[in-house]
């Protein structure tokens, strides 16, 4: 075996050549023109272009699509690579979900540690006032990046939920586009590796929003990133066609929509925002490169001199923040619903008691979906949009907590009257609740436009979302890491340090959320470098320091407990929580072929008072020894 | 019913502990604008919304967590209850009355912000990277720090030279972004003497952070002092008048006076030196360099510094006086 045949290298390498060869062949073309010989950022996004269409086809993700070009029968073939060891297959194309599914997960974990460690290094900064050891282009650069590889982390954990789990938990024996799955996996690698390269050419000053007329302006690092994040969605859009057709298609003979577990609905609603809305974030990117690389006037008021000889109209800048936020706003969604689907997901099972309303948390889903769509307009109350559309925003705003409650009061409904026991996946639902609820309190005063006025862009802002993703996404995606880390590793992780990691970090993030609120209120900006002592606010941000290395140490003792249970934890039995869904009833690690018959429905998910009930009868070959 | 007793009780303890804690005299700055009072008096109603809301999920989780906890040996599932629809009909329906009865109030409110009062005064603000400039067009003055009269209804317009920038007093309470390209508005009325801050809320770049300048909201006699002082300086020497111009038209955030390093070249001692450029070629600083530089800045950009920092506008806004008193200024700086 050869390093080579390491799908990654040989992508990492096609992604260095094209990207020279991108660079090259424009450097070339304007030679031949009697131009200059200079790289102009037009050449440079040539090169990042073919640089990701060379680590694509390096990597081999296009290879089927080659052979069959060419007439060749590709049969999809499963199990570890031939005359390799079995690890390989996770460092290159494979068409096994569940390989899949890993691939995200881990490449999500990585990006979460990247950006988790830039908040920590400008966090530090920001415990007192004046410029410690970063300078204003630094903490700009790190702020922004932290920003979006958080996002790329996000979405990029939901596709590793969604891929691993939809085909287990509807009785699938995979996704229903094996090489698009692959495909949408490895066009996150080289996005990935723009995002966090922006930092090392002249990086970017705008935030995650590249907010037109800046990001026109900023330095090379915003090409890079701008780019990097089209990629990145198109993976969401290729992940969330295959999520569809698959819940569509492929679901266990006997498993009506209604039947299906919580958590394959919450996907369903995510993939119907992410395959209809990542277009306008892709659209509003793009139309800021082509400003950049090609002169083309769409954001800018001020004109080239090239466009003003012809006449050319002038830019609208509201116009990016409008393209902008008509995905960006449903994006929360994207991140947040696969996690609330997870609590309810967990939630009946630690509590052995039925999921309270399940027809109104599966239905509260597609509303917020569906909503979710006609809110952008509540980001740009300060914009200088038209005062009186200021109100059906507000509106339109207000009115998703009410699904939301549903989720929240159905929740704390399936909790009453159970047996509630609480291993650790069970805390981090709790604890998701608990911080979710703080991101869901602060919503109202922000989706009033008055008070808004006053709230947007602070640090009230901040701990706001912050506690928005970490009760959405970040505890639950922990919550499931763990409930389903025996399936995935045949070995259980260590409750010792899965409480500790609890304990240590819902306490620090309620501390860092209030603490955020606090000093927003008190007058801290959002993404500032330092801050005007003047605000009182110093015990507020040590707080707030403490608070996220605390967090970040937890992290670490999550990372340890991962790495040290999967080589040497004790061996799992199949159903360690006696879970009445499918994918607990086959063996722990699941078998490469998961049900080895296709399991028939025969009766509700969440019967967990009914001992007597049965959710799902496997075929004879399929079940689980013990 | 022991434990729904129990629960009731608990929520109402939570409710109000938390509702008194948040409000707003407890978590806001000063109040210092009578547009700003529409924000504090929706806090107070927050206050216990949230308290309340806060109070019924926290209380019945932690109670569900110690009371409906599974005993050691306790195999026994729970309840089998699968839901209630009149129950969450009543969920949806309180909380939609609510949070309508809350957007129709913040309608009613925004409303009320946007009134203007027949005496209010203008006062144009151009903001760029990184500084800020206010005119008084009714008395002829402009300034880079920002003075009003208390009790006087203020119409501000504001005006970006370049990115997007955002106007925010938290005294005052109210913020307004300043979009290149169209002209946003804001009406405050003062009704706190004191000193505050302008602070710039929209992420605008390198020096955003540094984006502030102070507001000092005086009693009327002195305001109109203020005024009269202004005027009254108007008859300067070119020097002086370029020292003027540089600080309202933000040229100090960027050129400091003192030697101290900025994003541009400082001006102390600038004047008749010899300095590198980016190609290595070496120019004197005379006035032709000056004026070269003012009017189109990347065309001899000193070694160490960054092009496309500075707007390519001067030439537009300054008349030819005006560059020569700027000139004039940076000279008096030289050797």
């Amino acid at each position: 075996m050869t390093i080579l045949s390491l799908g990654i290298v040989r992508g990492l390498a096609g992604q260095l050549i094209g990207t020279a060869v991108g660079i090259g062949v424009s450097v070339a073309v304007r030679a031949a023109m009697g131009l200059t010989l200079e790289v102009k950022e037009g050449a440079i996004v040539v090169g990042i272009l073919i640089g990701a269409m060379g680590f694509m086809i390096g990597v081999g993700a296009l290879t089927d699509w080659f052979k069959w070009m060419r007439g060749i029968e590709t049969p999809l073939r499963h199990g570890p690579p031939e005359g390799r060891p079995s690890w390989t297959r996770y460092f290159g194309v494979d068409y096994s979900h569940k390989v899949i599914g890993i691939q995200y997960g881990v490449t999500s974990v990585a990006l979460l540690f990247l950006a988790g460690m830039l908040a920590l290094t400008f966090r530090m900064e920001l415990t007192s006032p004046g410029l410690q050891f970063l300078d204003n282009h630094t903490y700009n650069t790190i702020m922004s990046t932290h920003g979006i590889a958080m996002i790329a982390a996000i979405l990029v954990g939901v596709g590793a939920m969604s891929n691993y789990l939809t085909p287990l938990l509807i009785g699938a024996s995979d996704m229903a586009f094996p090489r698009l799955n692959a495909f949408g996996f490895w066009i996150n690698v080289p996005g990935a590796i723009l995002v966090a390269s922006s930092m090392y050419v002249g990086g970017w000053d705008t935030g995650w929003t590249a907010y037109a007329p800046l990001s026109i302006n900023a330095p090379l690092g915003m090409q890079f990133v701008l780019l990097g994040v089209f990629l990145i969605g198109l993976s969401s859009v290729v992940g969330s066609i295959n999520v569809v057709v698959t819940v569509l298609h492929f679901r266990a003979p006997g498993m009506s929509l209604f039947r299906m577990p919580i958590f394959v609905w919450s996907v369903m609603a995510t993939s119907i925002i992410a395959l209809t809305a990542t277009q306008f974030i892709a659209l509003s990117f793009l139309m800021v490169s082509a400003e950049r690389a090609l002169g083309m006037t769409f954001f800018s008021p001020e004109l080239t001199p090239g466009a003003a000889a012809i006449g050319s109209p002038a830019g609208q800048v509201l116009l990016f923040q409008n393209l902008f936020w008509f995905y960006s706003h449903p994006a929360v969604y994207v991140f947040i619903l696969p996690g609330l689907g997870i609590i309810s997901e967990l939630l009946p099972v630690f509590s052995r008691k039925p999921l309270f309303g399940y027809k109104w948390v599966a239905l509260s889903s597609m509303a917020i979906a569906l909503m979710g769509f006609l809110v952008w307009g509540h980001h740009m109350f300060t914009s200088g949009m038209l005062e009186g559309l200021r109100i059906p925003f507000m509106v339109t705003t207000m009115l998703i907590a009410v699904p939301t409650g549903v989720k929240f009061f159905s929740w704390v409904a399936t909790l009453w009257g159970g047996k509630i026991s609480f291993q650790t996946p069970m805390l981090f639902v709790l604890g998701a609740i608990s911080i979710f609820l703080i991101g869901g309190l602060t919503g109202p005063p922000s989706g009033v436009s008055v008070t808004d006025l006053f709230l947007h862009d602070t640090y009230y802002i901040v701990g706001h979302f912050h506690a928005t993703m970490f009760g959405g996404f970040i505890f639950p995606f922990i919550a499931a890491i763990y409930y389903w880390f025996p399936k995935i590793t045949g070995r259980m992780y260590d409750e010792g340090l899965g409480k500790l990691h609890f304990w240590l970090m819902t306490p620090a993030f309620w501390l860092q959320s209030l603490a955020m609120a606090r000093v927003g209120l008190l007058g801290m900006r959002r993404r500032i470098a330092d801050w005007d002592p003047a605000l009182g606010i110093e015990q507020g941000q040590l707080l707030i320091t403490i608070a996220g290395f605390t967090i970040g140490f937890s992290m670490l003792v999550f990372l340890a407990n991962l790495i040290i249970s999967a080589v040497r934890g004790r061996v799992a039995i199949a159903n360690p929580w006696q879970s009445r869904s499918p994918e607990f009833q086959i063996p722990s690690p699941i078998p490469e072929h998961s049900y080895a018959q296709p399991p028939v429905v025969t009766g509700e998910p969440y019967d967990y008072a009914e001992p007597e009930s049965v959710y799902i009868r496997l075929g004879p070959a399929s079940s689980a020894a013990d | 019913m022991r434990h729904l007793l129990a629960v009731v009780i608990l929520i109402a303890i939570v409710t109000a502990a938390v509702g008194l804690l948040l409000g707003p005299e407890n978590i806001l700055p000063t109040l210092a604008s009578e547009e700003g009072a529409y924000v504090d008096q929706l806090f107070s109603i927050y206050a216990f919304v949230i308290a309340f809301f806060f109070a019924l999920i926290i209380v019945i989780m932690l109670y569900s967590a110690v009371v409906f906890r599974r005993k050691k040996g306790d195999d026994e599932p729970g309840a089998n209850v699968h839901g209630n629809s009149v129950l969450e009909i009543v969920w949806s329906v309180i909380p939609l009355g609510i949070v309508l009865l809350l957007a129709g109030l913040g309608a009613v409110y925004l409303g009320d912000t946007l009134e203007a009062e027949a005496d209010e005064m203008v006062v144009e603000v151009t903001a760029a990277q990184w500084s800020w400039r206010f005119d008084y067009p009714e008395f002829g003055v402009s300034s880079s720090e920002l003075y009003l009269p208390n009790g006087r209804q203020v119409l501000f317009e504001f005006n970006s030279l370049d990115v997007i920038h955002s106007f925010w007093v938290p005294e005052f309470r109210l913020k307004q972004d300043i979009v290149p390209g169209i002209t946003t508005t804001l009406r405050l009325k003062p009704t706190l003497s004191g000193s505050y801050t302008v602070r710039c809320a929209e992420l605008c770049g390198l020096n955003h952070a540094n984006m502030l300048t102070p507001v000092t909201v005086m009693e009327p006699a002195e305001f109109d002092a203020w005024i009269a002082a202004q005027i009254d300086s108007r008859a300067l020497s070119p020097a002086d008048r370029g020292k003027q111009l540089a600080e309202l038209n933000g040229c100090v955030a960027c050129h400091s006076s003192d030697g101290s390093p900025s994003v541009g070249p400082s001006w102390l001692a600038l004047f008749g030196s010899e300095e590198i450029l980016e190609d290595g070629t070496e120019v004197l600083v005379d006035e032709d360099y000056l004026l070269k530089s003012i009017l189109d800045p990347n065309a001899q950009i000193v070694d160490g510094f960054l092009p496309n920092l500075m707007p390519k506008i001067y030439g537009d806004t300054f008349s030819q006086t005006e560059i020569d008193a700027l000139i004039a200024y940076i000279r008096s700086l030289g050797n």
